[in-house]
């Protein structure tokens, strides 16, 4: 826990009155898979929120790379190396598709992600850089939203809900490019409704309820009953 | 040969009408923000422009190297320091303080000028003008605003559609949360737009000056050409910004061919007639 990139301890969380997060701890290291799975309005989310500075803490502490970083807006959060892939892509329908990318990359961290390398990795990218990014069917949208975080070179990458509303193929097609992206040791965080799948993709997982942790570890040292009962609480 | 005159003079004179609405066509396009002291802050750029020309005796045009950086230097302070504090989901609050801001700017001016009215001298600039049909001669200064007017909208858009701050500007206005999660601080891109903004209204501001007198209260007029200017044109489009402001001159400059009582009516009219059949405009922008 010494040398983990993202620890996390006693997290708290709300939306006015309503709690979210109930202290939520857990660490990271370098490299590492975590799946984060639970039921609708588990606090997932939320927790990414928190982690990406959408949400300021104030209860707890989030400390990255050795810097407490809960109280640091989004914006200064990017820079140090954590970057969010929201869930619905929430791409800018003002901007091209080369648009939406280059801003990602405007916090200029160095590293290998640059229009090129991610025109290699999604080739339809290259041929519809000057669409707009709205006009493009949901999975290309996500390869843009995935681009788009990645061209910030972070160290850590959020992803929120990565197949939600994509056709199963199109899922599959996503899932095998992930595992490019993670090859070169990417820290990665997976907030995933598709439990198997986030599941397999995972080297260890965290499961939510009411916002309180209900079971983590590595997915083979939990029976599938005992995911399911921390899943949805019966 | 009198309305052929009438519509020129009309197209002419909106190109100073697409200036007053320039900035606030910008300002609503990047932050969704309504500010009711537009009007104010010209006829505030006026006087700035006017109290420079008075100290150093330099030319009105050649104030502008002065008067637009100053002006841009305000609005980013006034954004940091007042106006993003007002943005949220409620449109409630800005429109007070802008209108808060239009009374304190008003009797600012009142108390420091009083209540006579100024007029920035351009000399013969305002007098040239030449014949581009026999019988219909254009001045030269109501072709240079319109030029500026033009050159103006289209650095805007240049600005807009070509550059990394423009990128900004419509990444921002299109999802501010998202905005920030790719290092963008929204406090400083609405800044940056608000500078720019104050650049033009100075720009406006001298230009009207040296059209004509102005006076403290000047500015609700002015305001409420240019808010007929960009809702004509259709919000968050420049272009038709441009295109709001001529309409707008012509109607003018028709109404007071029949009538000179009826020339600020017969713009209120066009306005009227264009709300009613296109709500959102002739050019509303689609993509957003």
């Amino acid at each position: 826990m010494a040398d983990a990139l993202l620890t996390i301890d006693s997290l708290e969380a709300s939306y006015g009155d309503a709690r979210a997060l109930h202290g939520i701890s857990f660490f990271l290291h370098q490299g590492e898979t975590l799946a984060l799975i639970g039921a609708n309005g588990a606090g997932k989310s939320t927790l990414l929120k928190c982690i990406c500075g959408l949400i300021q803490t104030k209860t707890g502490s989030i400390k990255y790379k050795g810097e407490m970083i809960g109280h640091l807006p989004a914006y200064e959060i990017v820079k140090r190396g954590i970057a969010l892939v929201p869930e619905g892509r929430r791409l800018f329908p003002s901007l091209s598709v080369e648009e939406n990318l280059m801003l990602g990359g405007q916090v200029e961290r160095a590293g290998p992600w640059k229009l090129e390398s991610l025109f290699s990795l999604f080739p339809i990218l290259k041929e519809k850089r000057n669409l707009p990014s709205t006009s493009l069917s949901g999975g290309q949208q996500q390869m843009v939203a995935i681009g788009r975080a990645l061209m910030s070179n972070p160290d850590l990458i959020l992803f929120d809900e990565l197949s939600l509303g994509l056709a199963p193929i199109v899922i599959k097609d996503i899932y095998d490019r992930l595992a490019d992206i993670t090859a070169s040791g990417l820290t990665v965080i997976l907030v995933e409704q598709d439990v198997t799948r986030a599941l397999t993709s995972a080297s260890r997982f965290m499961c939510l309820q009411e916002g309180r942790v209900s079971l983590a570890g590595a997915p083979q040292e939990h029976s599938r009953d005992a995911i399911t009962t921390a899943y949805f609480g019966t | 040969m009198e309305i052929i005159n009438a519509l020129i003079q009309g197209i002419l004179v909106g190109g100073l009408y697409a200036l007053f609405a320039a900035g606030l066509s910008l300002i609503f396009g990047v932050m969704r923000l309504v500010n009711i002291s537009h009007g104010d802050l010209i006829v505030a750029a006026a006087y700035l422009a006017w109290t420079i020309v008075q100290a150093t005796g330099l030319h009105p045009l050649l104030c502008l190297v002065i008067v637009v950086p100053i002006a841009a230097a305000i609005g980013y302070l006034l954004q940091r320091g007042i106006l993003n504090r007002t943005l949220g989901k409620d449109i409630l609050p800005p429109l007070l303080v802008t209108f808060g801001l239009s009374v304190i700017i008003q009797n600012g001016l009142l108390q420091t000028f009083s209540a006579d009215s100024r007029k920035l001298d351009a000399g013969w600039l305002e007098t040239k003008s030449f014949e581009v049909l026999p019988g219909v001669a254009v001045g030269l200064f109501p072709v240079l605003i319109f030029a500026t007017a033009v050159a103006t909208i289209w650095a805007l858009q240049y600005m807009f559609y070509n550059t990394k701050w423009g990128r900004a500007f419509r990444a921002t206005s299109d999802d501010p949360e998202i905005a920030q999660l790719l290092g963008l601080d929204n406090r400083k891109v609405y800044a940056k737009a608000m500078a720019i903004c104050f650049g033009v209204v100075a720009l406006a501001g001298v230009f009207f000056a040296i059209r004509a007198n102005f006076d403290p209260f000047m500015g609700p007029a002015r305001l409420i050409f240019g808010f007929e200017a960009v809702i004509i044109g259709g919000l968050g489009n420049l272009w038709g910004t441009l295109v709001g402001g001529i309409i707008l001159g012509v109607a003018q400059a028709i109404g007071a061919q029949l009538d000179p009582g009826w020339q600020v009516l017969a713009g209120h009219v066009a306005f009227m007639c264009i709300l009613t059949f296109r709500p959102r405009g002739l050019f509303p922008r689609t993509s957003a």
